[in-house]
């Protein structure tokens, strides 16, 4: 039980997939001039990802690894990815059809996002179990989530204030990234995975 | 709500979030007593001086009117009357600047004093214990009360309320610098005031009656208390003095601890609260039938010689009471009306007192600086909060000058922006000196405005679509009226009577007509005369426009030839042996003006104006002769000629187009001339404006030609 | 022969997931079906509604359900920038100045019938869009200032050109806390 707590601390603040394993850096630039678009796509990610890692898992130990197929690996991590990520998508523009509407191109780009690849490709190396893959795939949508929304609170106070010109616009919320995974370092040494 | 009433008699009183400390500056005018001017030499009434719509004007311009006569007439609740508030005569009636922070002007009545005070006839009440509440409140509203503190909101709606009252509460808190108005009326017209206070108590029949006064007044305390002292059921509450106490909100949750939320009328949670003046002035109203036509205004500020509290006549001009304060105006200093924290700049002295002027300042450039004379001192906000920390209404100052700046209308919402009241208080504290509450009074007015805007484009989309509805069936209709009239023709025609077969017979003709014009139309192509004329006059009407049309082509590359040519039209036209001697001089008058007109370059509009008379002298003149003389051609042709006036004041300057414009009207002329019967008035009529029409296409293919 | 064989499992492996996938998705898709096009209604909600025709579209519905499909988002005069800038944020796309086609004058205007002039021809009835003036056939005719959208599109039909457009008057009711525009003054 321990473990798998520690793992959840671990994805979210100390290996965070955005800030220090600077992955899935697009939807966060690009969905966080906002914070009601940056919730829904946290909430679209966390749903890819967690079902996405559980459906590679499970997709790996019982049909690739059986068959000897493990060379087929990204082409149907892609291929589940995509599916899940369609399917989301469907479900979302039914429950939801101002927040589709907000979302816009970037509820398709999920399927791009180099996190979710990340955390399905990241399960095989790290050989986890069943349960830790699960864990896994939901700490990092949570470490995820959790920065995306502090960064859009944050990028909607400066939207307002007042910033010299050449660093208005994406310039100040890159150099506002880059301080973020400075502070999100200190947070290094907190677990200590074996 | 015992255990409230028992906290208020103990004096322990709740607080508000928040409030600032500015200095009283009260010193000015508090050892003074309340002064009575001379009356004016000129009084300016607006017509509305409080929140609602303007009564119904009674009088007009030329009126002598008596002291405290009604002048305008209310039919809605929310339309407060005025009165004289001296007699004289009705000089004006006019638009003029108004007490409003614009600047800008509305209806004002306009009247000089003719210095004898006179009054209309009153009714003095000698028990006002005995009137109905319905009696009392026709009073007041045939008295023009509307709120004194300074909203002016009309008092007779506010005490209609039908709702079950717990608490009176007066508002004696007066908690902005420099006013003491408030202050002076209670220390010398107490009894007045309690009598207001009583007939209040008589209309709603509260279940307690609470006087709110700031512990800066201690004379005005004790008066109260003692003009109070034999009545349980009011109360006089000491408040230590905080900027701003006198706010409604804010006073409602000092005295009872109860916060009213966004939204919501303090009369639903059972309390109403009335200005102090306002009840004196209600008191005057019920028991001398005095209507309100005078308050107290405090004049103050340094830089007058005699700052002190006055009885101003309601429309006397703020110059007025400034030079009987002694005001220098050497160097042009500014005057606020209102206090400090929530007063406007006037543009201009002449801005009448009204109902809800309690004050007008006067202050030297260290005091307050003008506006006017130094640049904004404004810098960029450091984040500090001090705002936030005084705002009585616990918003974030802060966050919506960022969003105000930024004009974001949701966030400005979520904000709670229109919980605002606008008191001064951030914008005193600010160290960047950023005027917060001048942002947020203009986010406050685009949102309005946006919503309007909204309402009609909702409103213009309702209709746009009724409209269309309307089109649709009305098309529909047409064609099924249609069918019916052909199916009931086909079954005519077919039925083998006389009149179907007749009906039969003449379609065939025409059907065979056409097509023998169809086989002669090749050869007869050149003739673009029409058939039959009916006299030769008729024909050489044609002929001539013929011939004007096919010189205007020609006149485009060449417009002298143009001029000569129609102005010898008009000559050949009035050889004609039909006009009588009268009509061929008038004829050759105008073709002389024709031919100067020509010559001269019409380019100002002087020229235009002129060209348009002499158009219209030609055509008189022809009228008279011709003894058909109607008022609708005159007209017609005067309308004609306007608009081509209007045509060529708005082109470029060219020549031509002023030329063939009056070649255009002289064809006008033309076609008037040769008008003789009714018939061939209407004729004329149809005929000069379709001539104008088409001196407009030209002038406008003149200009298209001319701008590529 | 094994490697042939191999890459066949592998090939059917990836078909039959494909397939299982697929037929997941079409189920979901019509479980999850979503009706109409809400997206030209809240383009329209944005436009003003004055049915002015500016834009080369019959009307501000037509309009949305242009830009709905692609359409330039440039082109609506009486909204100006505000209503660009509001489509902008709609579709996510970039806001773009108003088309050059389009005059600058933006100032609301309401239109009026100088009726020493009017000769009951009822073109200019025919030509408004939203029913805003009154009359009939040989009678006079006038406008309703109240429903006037300041579209001008009776401006031209009139063929005695009896029409002008006046520009809204300012009130105290309506003035905008604009402090650099109050009239000043001046006193000798």
């Amino acid at each position: 039980m321990t473990d798998y707590l520690l793992l959840l601390v671990g994805t979210v603040l100390v290996n965070n997939f955005v800030l220090v394993k600077f992955l899935g850096l697009c939807p966060f630039m690009g969905v966080s001039s906002r914070t009601e678009t940056a919730i829904g796509m946290s909430f679209a990610t966390t749903f890819v990802m967690t079902v996405a890692s559980l459906l590679s898992y499970i997709v790996t130990t019982y049909i690739l690894v059986p068959l000897g197929l493990e060379y087929l690996t990204t082409m149907m991590f892609i291929l589940v990815i995509a599916v899940v990520v369609q399917f989301t998508e469907m479900v979302v523009h039914k429950t939801s059809a101002n927040l589709y509407r907000l979302l816009g191109i970037f509820l398709p780009l999920i399927t791009t996002n180099c996190a979710v690849l990340g955390v399905a490709l990241l399960n095989i190396y790290e050989q986890h179990n069943f349960l830790e893959s699960i864990v896994y795939g939901f700490g990092a949508a949570v470490g995820f989530s959790l920065v995306l929304i502090m960064f859009s609170a944050m990028r909607e106070k400066l939207a307002n204030a007042d910033v010299p010109k050449p660093f208005k616009g994406s310039a100040i919320a890159m150099i506002t990234a880059g301080l973020m995974s400075l502070a999100f370092m200190g947070f290094t040494g907190l677990v200590k995975l074996s | 709500m015992a255990s409230v009433i028992e906290r208020i008699k103990r004096g322990h009183f709740g607080t508000f979030h928040g409030g600032i400390h500015p200095p009283q500056q009260k010193f000015l005018t508090s050892d003074k007593p309340i002064r009575a001017v001379s009356i004016p030499e000129q009084l300016i009434l607006p017509l509305q001086q409080h929140i609602g719509i303007p009564a119904e004007l009674q009088v007009k311009v030329g009126d002598k009117v008596l002291k405290g006569q009604i002048l305008t007439h209310s039919v809605h609740p929310m339309a407060v009357p005025i009165h004289a508030p001296t007699s004289g005569t009705i000089t004006a009636i006019k638009n003029a600047v108004i007490a409003h922070p614009s600047g800008l002007s509305e209806l004002c009545l306009f009247i000089t004093p003719d210095g004898e005070d006179k009054w209309r006839p009153r009714h003095i009440c000698t028990d006002f214990n005995q009137l109905s509440n319905n009696q009392l409140i026709e009073k007041i509203s045939a008295s023009g009360i509307a709120g004194m503190g300074g909203a002016g909101f009309p008092t007779q709606v506010k005490v209609s309320t039908r709702e079950d009252i717990q608490y009176l509460i007066i508002n004696a808190a007066e908690c902005e610098p420099y006013i003491t108005a408030d202050d002076l009326l209670i220390r010398e017209h107490s009894p007045s005031i309690l009598d207001g206070i009583n007939i209040l108590d008589n209309i709603l029949s509260p279940k307690h009656i609470l006087i709110g006064i700031e512990d800066n007044k201690p004379e005005a305390i004790k008066a109260l208390q003692q003009a109070t002292a034999e009545n349980e059921k009011i109360n006089v509450c000491v408040l230590p003095t905080k900027y701003p106490t006198g706010g409604e909100k804010q006073l409602i949750q000092i005295l009872t601890g109860q916060e009213v939320p966004a939204g919501v009328l303090p009369s639903s949670l059972g309390i109403v609260m009335q200005n102090i003046a306002t009840c004196f002035a209600i008191a005057d109203a019920v028991i001398n039938d005095i209507p309100l036509i005078k308050r107290v205004v405090t004049v103050s500020g340094q830089a007058l010689e005699k700052p002190q509290n006055v009885w101003s006549l309601l429309g006397t001009p703020v110059g007025f009471l400034l030079a009987q304060c002694g005001y220098l105006n050497k160097d042009k200093k500014h005057i606020i009306m209102g206090g400090p924290m929530m007063g406007y700049s006037l543009p201009t002295d002449q801005v009448p007192v009204v109902k809800t002027t309690n004050c007008i300042l006067a202050p030297t450039e260290k005091e307050i600086s003008s506006p006017y004379s130094t640049g904004s001192k404004e810098v960029e906000c450091i984040r500090c909060g001090q705002c936030s920390d005084v705002c009585p209404s616990q918003l974030l100052p802060q966050e919506l000058q960022w969003s105000a700046k930024a004009k974001d209308q949701q966030q400005l919402a979520i904000l709670n922006l229109f919980d605002c009241i606008e008191c001064g208080a951030c914008a005193y504290v600010c160290p960047s000196q950023i005027p917060l509450v001048h942002y947020y009074r203009i986010a406050k007015s685009e949102i309005r405005q946006q919503k309007q805007l909204d309402i009609k484009a909702e409103h213009a989309k309702v209709r746009f679509e009724a409209r269309k509805e309307r089109l649709a069936r009305d098309k529909i209709a047409r064609e099924e009226k249609h069918k019916a009239a052909a199916d009931a023709r086909k079954a005519r025609m077919n039925s083998g009577s006389t009149a179907g077969n007749n009906e039969k017979s003449a379609v065939a003709a025409a059907l065979a007509r056409v097509r023998a014009k169809k086989a002669g139309q090749v050869e007869s192509a050149k003739s673009a005369v029409p058939a039959t004329p009916e006299n030769g006059q008729k024909s050489q009407v044609a002929a001539a426009i013929a011939r004007a049309k096919a010189k205007k082509i020609a006149a485009k590359t060449n417009p002298a030839t143009e001029a000569t040519s129609t102005v010898n039209n008009v000559t050949s036209k009035t050889e004609s042996p039909t006009d009588d001697k009268k009509a061929k001089i008038a004829a050759a008058v105008a073709k002389a003006k024709a031919k100067k007109l020509a010559e001269k370059s019409l380019t100002s509009i002087e020229n235009i104006s002129i060209v348009k008379k002499e158009v219209n002298e030609a055509l008189s003149s022809d009228a008279e002769t011709k003894k058909s003389a109607d008022d609708k051609k005159t007209k017609i042709a005067a309308a004609v000629a306007k608009a081509k006036a209007k045509k060529l004041a708005s082109q470029k300057e060219k020549s031509i187009t002023s030329v063939e414009n009056s070649s255009a009207s002289n064809k006008v002329i033309i076609t008037e001339t040769e008008a003789k019967n009714p018939a061939d008035v209407k004729k004329a009529k149809i005929a000069a404006a379709v001539a104008k029409a088409k001196a407009k296409k030209i002038a406008s293919q003149q200009e298209k030609s001319e701008s590529t | 022969m094994s490697v042939i064989i191999s890459t066949l499992i592998a090939i059917l492996v990836l078909g039959s997931m494909a397939l299982v996938f697929g037929a997941i998705l079409g189920f979901a898709s019509v479980k999850f079906h979503v009706e109409g096009d809400p997206l030209a209604e809240q383009l329209d909600a944005l436009l003003p509604q004055t049915q002015c025709g500016q834009c080369g579209y019959p009307g501000c519905k037509p309009y949305a359900e242009a830009v709905a499909n692609g359409e330039a988002i440039n082109k609506c005069a009486p909204g100006g920038e505000d209503t660009i800038k509001k489509i902008a944020d709609l579709l996510g796309v970039e806001v773009q100045p108003l088309d050059e086609n389009h005059e600058a004058d933006n100032t609301p205007k309401v239109a009026f019938i100088i009726e020493e002039d009017c000769i009951g021809c009822t073109k200019c009835i025919q030509a408004c869009p939203v029913d805003a003036i009154l009359g009939t056939t040989k009678q006079m005719h006038t406008i309703i200032a109240d429903e006037c959208t300041g579209c001008d599109l009776c401006v031209d039909p009139c063929p005695v050109d009896c029409i002008v457009m006046i520009p809204i008057a300012q009130t105290p009711q309506n003035w905008q806390w604009d402090l650099n525009n109050i009239p000043v003054v001046q006193l000798d």
